[in-house]
């Protein structure tokens, strides 16, 4: 074996070249950093994942709050079925994995410095930054509807005091009084609860407040499990839950706070209570990083969950715009796995391998009465689309046993992602 | 087939004033040019066009084709001039037509 005086050059450019590069940090004798923005169920998921899949790696936690509100099962809240306490979770656990917890609002993104700024002040340096920070209500996409509105027509659509606030309007609420829901046309998260709201707030009046009726002003025309809610509600709610769709005049176009009237283009509802679904978009962070688009949502690769527009830079869960997967707790939860050993590889200087990823969303349509729909998701033309004849849906000619035990594997799917998210 | 129309038309205008009028009717707007699971072609069921009339005088017409979605909306001004009646008529594929009135006051 020879050993040239050029191949000695060759070497030490190449070494040279990689102090250059800022990755892989191992490089430089410490373990790489990763912070992780939004404590919910994509976060605290991503934060403990890479803790798993490489110890080494620096992992911190940054959550507006210490306490964390699940927004699965707050329906249940809204209707009077469970208590709030049963939605709140700590990140003890978490911390206990490893992660480093700020609990600070993220409020910049330095990306050329690849630092992040906190609402106390601290800077947070990162190698690659995770940012999760779920839906913010879009103030400008319904007329009439803005911050103070939503303390009388509540949109309760972030669990926590909204939903404790349209709770209490329910019950204050006197029987024969009318309660009207609002639907968009865009894009939300979880757009199957608010049909799965729409019913259990139907069986809290059928059970407390009979004389009582449910609208909800739809603009669209149909929604993920139509044949199965509706055949629900015809079997179960005849007289308390209409559904007006967009063919019907459903689509409102603004609110008048003073008098809880939903306008629309042929007709204005009052109501006694109204619960308004708003226009929603990325958390507020994504849009100050420039990783949202016109939209309001942001764009990712499908294999990493890498900005599209921002390198450095991953968007997971609701705030992610990732095709056909829905913006639901167990897809944030898929994502944060996918992306935390993706993550991992990109940083020891990998390259992520194409995942598969799983979504399933159980639906109550009362409390004994379950329904769910599974999907299978690839990569496919930059986003992520449906593995054709993989998943299904619960049979619309289900018996009621199959109906019961839905909803106890409901609560079974439950308590196993809390577990493993904040567990 | 029975088809239901939305309508919206101010109950009560001053004269001269300029009014909306909004119309949204329920139907598939089948195209013709796609197939079924049968491998033959769905026949094309479309409304080919819509008139409002203002006391029997035709204030606004316009023709469909099949790239228009289904349950179409149709929203357009006009001047209030009189008392009377607006009369809303779509035609369509099918023997398709149906005839829906609205009633306005004008001071």
């Amino acid at each position: 074996m020879t050993c040239s005086r050029k191949s000695r050059r060759d070497v030490l450019k190449a070494a040279s070249a990689v102090a250059l590069f800022p990755l892989p940090a191992i490089a430089q004798g410490r373990g790489p950093r990763v912070v992780v923005i939004g404590g919910g169920f994509a976060g605290a998921t991503a934060a403990r994942f890479l803790k798993r899949v490489d110890a080494k790696i620096d992992v911190t936690l940054v959550s507006d709050n210490a306490t964390f509100i699940a927004c699965p099962f707050s329906n249940h809240v809204v209707a009077g079925l469970r208590d709030m306490e049963a939605q709140r979770f700590g990140y003890g656990k978490v911390a206990a994995d490893g992660v480093t917890l700020a609990f600070s609002a993220a409020q910049a993104v330095d990306t050329d410095k690849r630092s992040v700024r906190l609402a106390d002040g601290k800077a947070l340096p990162y190698d690659r930054l995770i940012l999760a920070p779920g839906i913010d209500i879009d103030w400008k996409g319904l007329r009439g509807y803005d911050e103070k509105a939503a303390a009388v027509m509540p949109h309760a659509w972030k669990a926590g005091e909204q939903t404790l606030l349209l709770r209490r309007q329910l019950e204050a609420m006197e029987d024969g009084g009318k309660v009207v829901m609002s639907s968009p046309a865009t894009l939300v998260r979880c757009p199957t609860a608010i049909y799965e709201r729409a019913s259990l707030i139907a069986y809290y009046l059928k059970t407390k407040k009979p004389r009582s009726k449910l609208l909800i002003l739809d603009a669209k025309d149909t929604f993920s499990q139509r044949r199965n809610f509706q055949n629900a509600w015809k079997e179960l709610y005849p007289t308390q839950l209409e559904w007006i769709s967009l063919s019907q005049g459903g689509n409102v176009s603004s609110v008048e706070v003073s008098t809880r009237t939903f306008v629309t283009d042929f007709d204005n509802f009052d109501a006694d209570v109204a619960n308004v679904i708003p226009p929603q978009k990325a958390g507020a962070i994504a849009q100050a990083a420039g990783v949202a688009d016109r939209t309001g949502w942001c764009p990712v690769e499908p294999i990493s969950f890498e900005s599209q527009l921002v390198p450095g830079i991953h968007v997971i869960g609701d705030a992610a715009m990732t095709g056909a997967m829905p913006k639901a707790a167990f897809a944030a939860n898929a994502q944060a796995k996918v992306c935390a050993v993706a993550v991992a590889a990109l940083l020891r200087g990998g390259k992520p391998a194409e995942p598969r990823l799983i979504n399933t969303c159980y639906s109550f349509v009362a409390p004994d009465y379950g329904i769910s729909f599974a999907e299978v998701f690839k990569p496919g033309n930059g986003m992520l689309v449906d593995v054709e004849g993989a998943g299904g849906s619960s049979a619309t000619d289900a018996p009621p046993e199959t109906r019961r035990l839905e909803a106890q594997y409901a609560e079974g799917w439950f308590k196993a992602i809390i577990t493993e998210v904040f567990g | 087939m029975t088809a239901r129309a939305l309508i919206n038309v101010p109950r009560k205008a001053k004269r001269g004033d300029v009014i909306e009028i909004k119309t949204l009717i329920s139907h598939v707007m089948e195209s013709g040019f796609r197939t079924g699971t049968n491998g033959k072609t769905i026949p094309r069921d479309i409304i080919t066009s819509f008139a409002c009339t203002y006391n029997g005088e035709e204030i606004f017409a316009t023709q469909f084709y099949p790239a228009v979605a289904a349950n179409p909306f149709v929203t357009f001004y006009t001047i209030a001039t009189d008392n009377g009646t607006l009369a809303f008529t779509w035609i369509g594929d099918n023997g398709f037509e149906v005839t829906q009135e609205a009633k306005i006051v004008v001071e």
